[in-house]
């Protein structure tokens, strides 16, 4: 018997000893909400009527002709309201939130589209809301953090480590530690002390139940294989769950390879060997870290998946080998994203591209009667200053510095 | 001597004892040796010594800061060891050790417990290991002799504390408000609740931490707690004025 939160040996609730009130009453509010089928009514007709559910099941004709193997089908999160799987988890916390009477909404974001969502959320439902958004996220996404500001949110640059994703949390957490009577933390992925993982699973696992039906619907049986990036695994555990219980299908997931992992330059915890067990940011999982326990460095081109960590539900999922996990290079990404735009008309978020580059490497092993199912995560046309930046456009270039000159005349 | 015997006899002399606290090697270990040296020949009762992490969560800008530049500067676990063991063979008065549970866990928590033993350290505070995650920590702990410092929060309740207490050893770590270390704290009525349901729960000594800064702060707690905890203003002393200053602070707080 597992204890309470542990996914195999992973996972947990480090937490210190100010917010044990705080956890005690997040996990009553979830157990109670979890077992109220009123609850998930709720939810599923807000996500129905706010954001765009079920979302589309897209048969990717000319990709799959392209690779002449498998048949490619696209699970289409980009279309959430704010454009991405994120919604999913905010709307379903900011019930939560309206239950436990708080007012106040605070959130960490790596690429935006958590920070985006949640401030959408905060304005929909009324709370104040603060976003910590690492300095080097808040440069390389400042479009998410217009429309942050625009949606009535504070972001507040986080100058302290690396300045990316986890910096961000731990900031967050403490925001928390001081603020916690009025103030939920939305934490945006299925990382962080139970029941974050556990909970935000949850409202993912809309993604894989809609899935399931669509692709049975649409190609008679299971797919052969579901690839879904792999920051902090939100996405991808929402996908899995729709066929965990079906051993014919094999999931995937896809990390930041950044510049090679020979190169260091990654944020792959689980597909390359340099990660090992450790205790951060108040759980057990699979960390990028030294020796003595230090947290790394980690690159990749996607600020979404540019992280230490992952989830404890997919470390042993990985752990029990469900789950196979491989690494895209950010060249293969920009490779792939450019393919996929011109061969379907669609435009994955960076992070998403990421499991598309594994789907076309393995495409070609399988038959024309087989099916595979790509999780597109995210829209991409939002990140078209990282998008334009990373192909090294020189149209847009020129039209940023004419935009530049124009400001500065004035 | 025992951690809890040792706070004892001392209090025995004065009304209130001093906890002081850094970081190892920030800005270095050798103004990490002369801070101590000023602090020890000044009357503090015991020394924290914190072993920098990366992500100190519990922390407030100014440890942040002092964590990161120690590990920037290449301090290592090792060092930190090696630093606290000549330390603990120099001074008489209780060392410990305050880190976040990973250094632990990384190094291998029953060597670390056993190494720390070894150097002659007297307890652990470590702000993100709830004694639900620490079975294993907690018996190793008591196997060694050395004390888990459990810590209250202004939003325990008094049957929590009594549970926390239950696992605790060498004396309490009262968090004296919400929020992270480093900013002031309001000594108002509703901390004198707080302070009493601490004092209700345990028989062990009261630390109170958090914000304690000045005499005026010491004098504030003598007679409610036994050891007033002073982390960031020492560390902000050092960063401003050098570390000559610390022993005429240290002096002048009670």
């Amino acid at each position: 018997m597992n204890k309470p939160g542990y996914f195999g040996q992973w996972g947990g609730a480090y937490i210190p000893e100010v917010l044990y009130e705080t956890f005690r009453e997040l996990r009553e509010v979830y157990a109670r909400a979890k077992a109220d089928p009123a609850f998930w009514q709720e939810y599923l007709d807000l996500m129905g009527s706010y954001s765009c559910r079920p979302t589309p099941l897209t048969y990717a004709e000319n990709l799959s002709r392209h690779f002449g193997g498998a048949q490619i089908f696209i699970k289409r999160e980009d279309l959430n309201h704010t454009g991405a799987h994120k919604a999913n988890n905010v709307m379903g916390q900011g019930l939560l939130v309206k239950r436990m009477g708080k007012t106040r909404v605070i959130a960490e974001t790596g690429a935006g589209q958590h920070g985006v969502a949640c401030a959408t959320m905060a304005a929909k439902f009324g709370f104040a809301c603060t976003i910590y958004m690492g300095e080097e996220d808040v440069h390389r996404q400042r479009p998410n953090v217009f429309w942050m500001e625009k949606l009535g949110a504070t972001v507040v640059p986080v100058t302290t480590g690396s300045r990316t994703l986890k910096d961000a949390i731990n900031e967050a957490f403490r925001d928390w530690v001081s603020n916690m009577d009025t103030t939920h933390y939305v934490m945006g992925t299925v990382c962080g002390p139970h029941p974050f993982p556990e909970m935000v699973a949850w409202f993912q696992s809309i993604i894989g139940q809609e899935a399931r039906k669509q692709i049975l619907a649409v190609h008679g049986r299971l797919p052969a294989r579901v690839y879904a990036c792999v920051g902090g695994g939100s996405n991808a555990m929402g996908i899995f769950q729709g066929f965990l219980a079906d051993p014919s299908v094999e999931l995937i997931g896809v990390e930041a390879g950044g510049k090679g992992l020979d190169t260091g330059q990654h944020a792959a915890r689980l597909a390359s060997a340099d990660a090992s067990p450790g205790v951060a940011q108040g759980y057990k999982t699979m960390f990028l870290q030294d020796a003595d326990g230090q947290m790394r460095d980690t690159h990749s081109v996607a600020a979404g998946l540019d992280y230490i960590g992952v989830s404890p539900l997919l470390t042993d999922l990985w752990e029990k080998g469900r789950v196979r996990f491989a690494a895209a290079t950010d060249q293969e990404v920009m490779t792939a994203l450019d393919l996929t735009i011109k061969k379907e008309g669609i435009i994955p978020a960076l992070e998403s591209t990421h499991a598309f580059v594994q789907a076309f490497k393995e495409a070609g092993e399988l038959n024309g009667d087989q099916a595979i199912v790509i999780n597109q995560s995210g829209r991409g046309d939002k990140d078209i200053f990282t998008i334009a930046h990373a192909f090294d456009d020189p149209s847009w270039k020129e039209f940023i510095r004419k935009k530049g000159e124009e400001y500065a005349a004035r | 001597m025992q951690l809890a015997e040792q706070l004892r006899e001392a209090r025995r002399k004065k009304e209130i004892l001093l906890m002081t606290h850094l970081v190892l090697g920030y800005p270095s270990f050798a103004v990490n040796r002369e801070v101590i040296r000023q602090m020890v020949e000044n009357g503090v009762d015991v020394i924290e010594l914190q072993i920098p992490f990366s992500e100190p969560m519990a922390d407030g800008p100014m440890i942040i800061k002092a964590n990161q530049e120690a590990i920037a500067g290449g301090t290592k676990v090792a060092d930190c060891l090696a630093f606290a063991a000549e330390m603990a063979a120099q001074y008489e008065i209780p060392f410990l050790f305050m880190t976040y549970y990973n250094i632990l866990f990384k190094y291998g928590l029953e060597d670390f417990l056993r190494k720390a033993k070894e150097i002659g350290i007297k307890g652990c505070i470590i702000p993100d290991l709830p004694p639900e995650e620490g079975e294993e920590y907690l018996s190793l702990a008591s196997e060694f002799a050395l004390a888990p410092i459990q810590i209250f929060a202004p939003t325990s309740t008094e049957e929590r504390m009594r549970t926390l207490a239950g696992h605790g050893a060498g004396f309490i770590y009262c968090v004296a408000r919400r929020g992270v270390t480093g900013s002031k704290t309001d000594f108002n009525a509703s901390f004198d609740a707080y302070l009493a349901r601490c004092r209700r729960a345990t028989s062990m000594p009261l630390a109170v931490g958090f914000g304690i800064s000045s005499r005026e702060d010491v004098q504030i707690l003598t007679g409610k707690a036994d050891i007033a905890v002073i982390g960031t203003a020492t560390i902000r002393l050092v960063e401003e004025k050098g570390p000559e200053e610390v022993g005429p602070f240290i002096a002048g707080l009670r």
